[in-house]
């Protein structure tokens, strides 16, 4: 029997909805209208349009991250792939599943200097997990199907498929998802069993044990994140998180540390700095973790659970890797750990406890709230104080107010954070709290912004009033680029160059020319009505924290530093000195 | 466990990729935007019937470079296959080369003789040049070179390396 024909466009379609895809976030133009005119005529596929193509790939992240599913993007060719760039690069960091589709102008056209021409493949080939430019009809709908098995499949990432105009418009039969195989690419998921067992082992015997743990674990599913946390309860150990893998463990359980690295809490440096055991999971050493590499964690040996091989000894040597998806290895450990009849030495546990809370009653986070001016940790917790017992999701922004935030709010659950980590991408925040917002219509979703930051893709306000999206953007406005102004002071003598906010919107009336609401605070003695007041409005809310803009961001491991070289912010942390080998860090 | 050794060391990967579009992008683009060594990098296609390349790469570096590289290489979705052949027991490697001499007299035979020597073959000839084709190892063609460089060597083009491993084991 004659398969039946489709045009390419239909073949999209078609091909979305078999992998599942319900909401598509997107901006037309020339090379993708046939796409578009097939989203028209159908219903199973929501689009969501936004303000300019950065916002589609920040919010299909924060859906992403949000649900575990793929986000996917279509955006035209030329500038509308070029927008893309920064979210691709940003996915790719952050290793979250995208599948965006690009148009390209006719395959007779390409490399002709076209109108809206660009080589996409070419700019996205280093800033995706893989992409594709599909020059037949006949492999579209294969491309379409590999895309996601490749985006999702082992350490996820951002697949690009650049679809030219005559191939959207071609005819070609369709081929079911169940009929496409990949010969390449099936990354092994599964442990080696001799590697878990020598994990267990050493489990074990260790002494000053410590978890460290990193979006990996977030990324294998919330399965994994209660295989850790009941693992980390029975074996009593201690454990951190990164600020990607925040989450995965209970941020208001005892056993929980806080975040490590350059922001992180004094006790969870501390630990790492001090364990004779480091049980990695789904982390990858990156340098806002470790400070200076030689003087990383120095008399611990080191587990490293990952399933990218390639994340292995990258920057530090480990004693064991085991190369396997979280949720897979922590199962055979845990079953491993349940059968196991030893148990480690508890007098050394506890020793190794009241270490870690005579680290931890130093209380690094502390501040003190006092005079007119309000301090952005006390904003923020406040907020966590107020939202406590709800299923809130957070976005952020980059800068002080996400490492504040990071701080100052806990996550319970998997799922519920959505910051951009490794990119460090200013403008995130209030796109991926729109994606977020998508996928989980009734939650409350909160993206805490700075007010530079939030300048960066603030006009996706217009998105958000369009889909009646009750997204809350909370802006700690400390009138600064605050960490740029912060390194400045700490690096640079205090000249604080272009750091400086001038010309700042009033974002009361920002919101409401956006049809949104807006609400300013200026008084501690206001933040909780105003906080309880944007909890309360079922509508999108800009709320303008206005903040102490002196206020550093502490503890702080200074670039070039070991994690037992912290600066606190009760010690006059701004006369600290940094080694010009420091300096030359980001 | 012992550190890895910081010695730098040559290492010859052989890879099995898709022979598609792109392919040779991707691995190049890979070791640059790493910052690893490429010394030769050779590509062509070995198997019509499955679409397959083979890519050989001539690279150095310290131990933990050299897995990181191999892991990177592997992760990339059109290759099958990653071998260290300088690490996987005993291969055999090549390289071929054309060199253009252009002389007469005392230098010209002279040229000649030493590509006997050499068993490069003549390929190409006039009254005032030959076309030599030599292959061999690495360190061959470059003692080879070497000579003709002071015999009127004017032009010269290499292939790079290739390199299979030996007995009965394949990639």
């Amino acid at each position: 029997m004659a398969q039946q024909q489709m045009t390419g466009a239909e073949i999209i379609i078609k091909a979305l909805v078999d992998q599942g895809v319900e909401v598509i976030f997107g901006y037309p133009g020339g090379a993708v209208l046939p796409i578009y005119d097939a989203l028209f005529k159908q219903n199973r596929i929501r689009h969501i349009l936004v303000r300019q193509e950065g916002g589609a790939v920040h919010a299909a992240e924060g859906y992403a991250r949000s649900t575990g599913k793929p986000g996917v993007v279509l955006v035209t060719s030329g500038p509308g792939a070029t927008n893309a760039v920064t979210g691709l690069t940003d996915a790719m960091m952050d290793s979250i599943p995208l599948v965006c589709l690009t148009g390209q102008v006719a395959t007779h056209l390409i490399g002709n200097d076209a109108f809206q021409e660009c080589d996409t493949v070419g700019i996205t080939r280093p800033c995706t997990k893989h992409n594709y430019l599909v020059k037949e009809a006949g492999s579209l709908a294969r491309v379409m199907h590999e895309a996601f098995h490749v985006a999702t499949s082992g350490r996820p990432g951002p697949v690009v498929v650049d679809i030219p105009k005559d191939i959207q418009f071609a005819a070609a039969p369709y081929v079911a998802k169940e009929k496409v195989t990949r010969k390449t690419y099936q990354p092994r998921v599964k442990p080696e069993s001799r590697d878990v067992r020598r994990a267990v082992e050493m489990m074990l015997k260790a002494k000053r044990p410590v978890f460290y743990t990193g979006g990996g674990v977030i990324n294998s599913g919330p399965r994994a994140s209660a295989l850790l946390t009941e693992l980390v309860r029975l074996t009593g150990f201690p454990i951190t998180s990164t600020l990607m893998g925040l989450g995965a463990y209970p941020g208001s359980d005892r056993q929980f540390l806080g975040m490590l690295g350059m922001h992180g809490t004094y006790e969870a440096n501390l630990a790492m700095h001090g364990c004779d055991l480091m049980i990695n999971v789904g982390a990858r050493f990156d340098d806002r973790i470790t400070g200076r590499l030689d003087a990383f964690s120095p008399g611990s040996r080191k587990i490293h659970v990952d399933v990218d091989p390639s994340s292995i000894n990258k920057t530090v040597h480990v004693d064991l890797p085991v190369i396997g998806d979280a949720a897979h290895v922590l199962e055979e450990m845990l079953a491993l750990w349940k059968a196991e009849t030893k148990r480690p030495d508890q007098k050394a546990l506890d020793h190794w406890w009241a270490q870690i809370d005579q680290w931890r009653a130093r209380k690094c986070l502390s501040y003190r709230q006092e005079g007119k001016l309000i301090k952005p940790q006390y904003a923020l917790e406040r907020l966590q104080a107020l939202t406590a017992g709800r299923d809130t999701y957070i976005t952020t922004e980059v800068g002080q107010h996400q490492m504040w935030a990071a701080q100052f709010l806990k996550f319970e659950k998997p799922n519920r954070w959505m910051t951009s980590g490794g990119l460090g991408t200013m403008g995130y925040g209030m796109p991926a709290a729109m994606g977020v917002q998508i996928a989980h219509p009734d939650a409350l979703v909160i993206d805490v912004a700075g007010e530079a930051s939030i300048m960066m893709n603030i006009q996706e306000l217009s998105t958000i009033a369009q889909y009646r999206l009750p997204v809350k953007v909370f802006i700690l406005n400390n009138q600064y680029m605050g960490m740029v102004r912060q390194w400045q002071e700490l690096l640079h003598g205090g000249r604080y160059s272009e750091s400086y906010m001038d010309s700042l919107p009033d974002f009361v009336k920002l919101a409401e020319a956006f049809g949104a609401v807006g609400l300013r605070c200026t008084s501690p003695d206001d933040v909780d009505r105003t906080i309880l007041e944007m909890i309360d409005t079922p509508r999108p809310v800009i709320v303008d924290m206005c903040v102490d803009p002196n206020e550093n961001c502490f503890p702080m491991v200074p670039g070039g530093s070991a994690h037992n070289e912290m600066i606190l912010g009760d010690q006059g942390g701004t006369k600290a000195t940094v080694s010009d080998e420091g300096k030359i860090l980001v | 466990m012992a550190l890895p050794s910081k010695e730098i060391r040559q290492h010859t990967i052989a890879v099995l990729v898709d022979n598609e579009a792109g392919v040779l992008a991707r691995v190049i683009g890979l070791f640059a935007s790493r910052g690893y060594n490429i010394e030769s990098l050779t590509v062509a296609a070995v198997d019509e019937a499955n679409n397959l390349s083979r890519i050989t790469v001539v690279t150095s570096g310290p131990e933990m470079v050299i897995e990181q590289i191999k892991a990177q290489l592997g992760r990339l979705v059109p290759v099958h296959k990653v071998s260290d052949l300088t690490t996987e027991g005993k291969f055999l490697s090549r390289e071929l080369a054309l060199v253009k001499v252009v002389g007469t007299g005392e230098k010209r035979v002279e040229a000649l003789r030493i590509a006997d020597i050499f068993r490069a073959r003549v390929v190409d000839s006039s009254t005032s040049s030959f076309v030599f084709e030599i292959s061999g190892s690495t360190e061959k063609i470059d003692a080879f070179i070497a000579l003709m460089r002071e015999l009127g060597m004017v032009d010269l083009s290499r292939t790079g390396v290739v390199a299979i491993s030996r007995g009965e084991r394949k990639l």
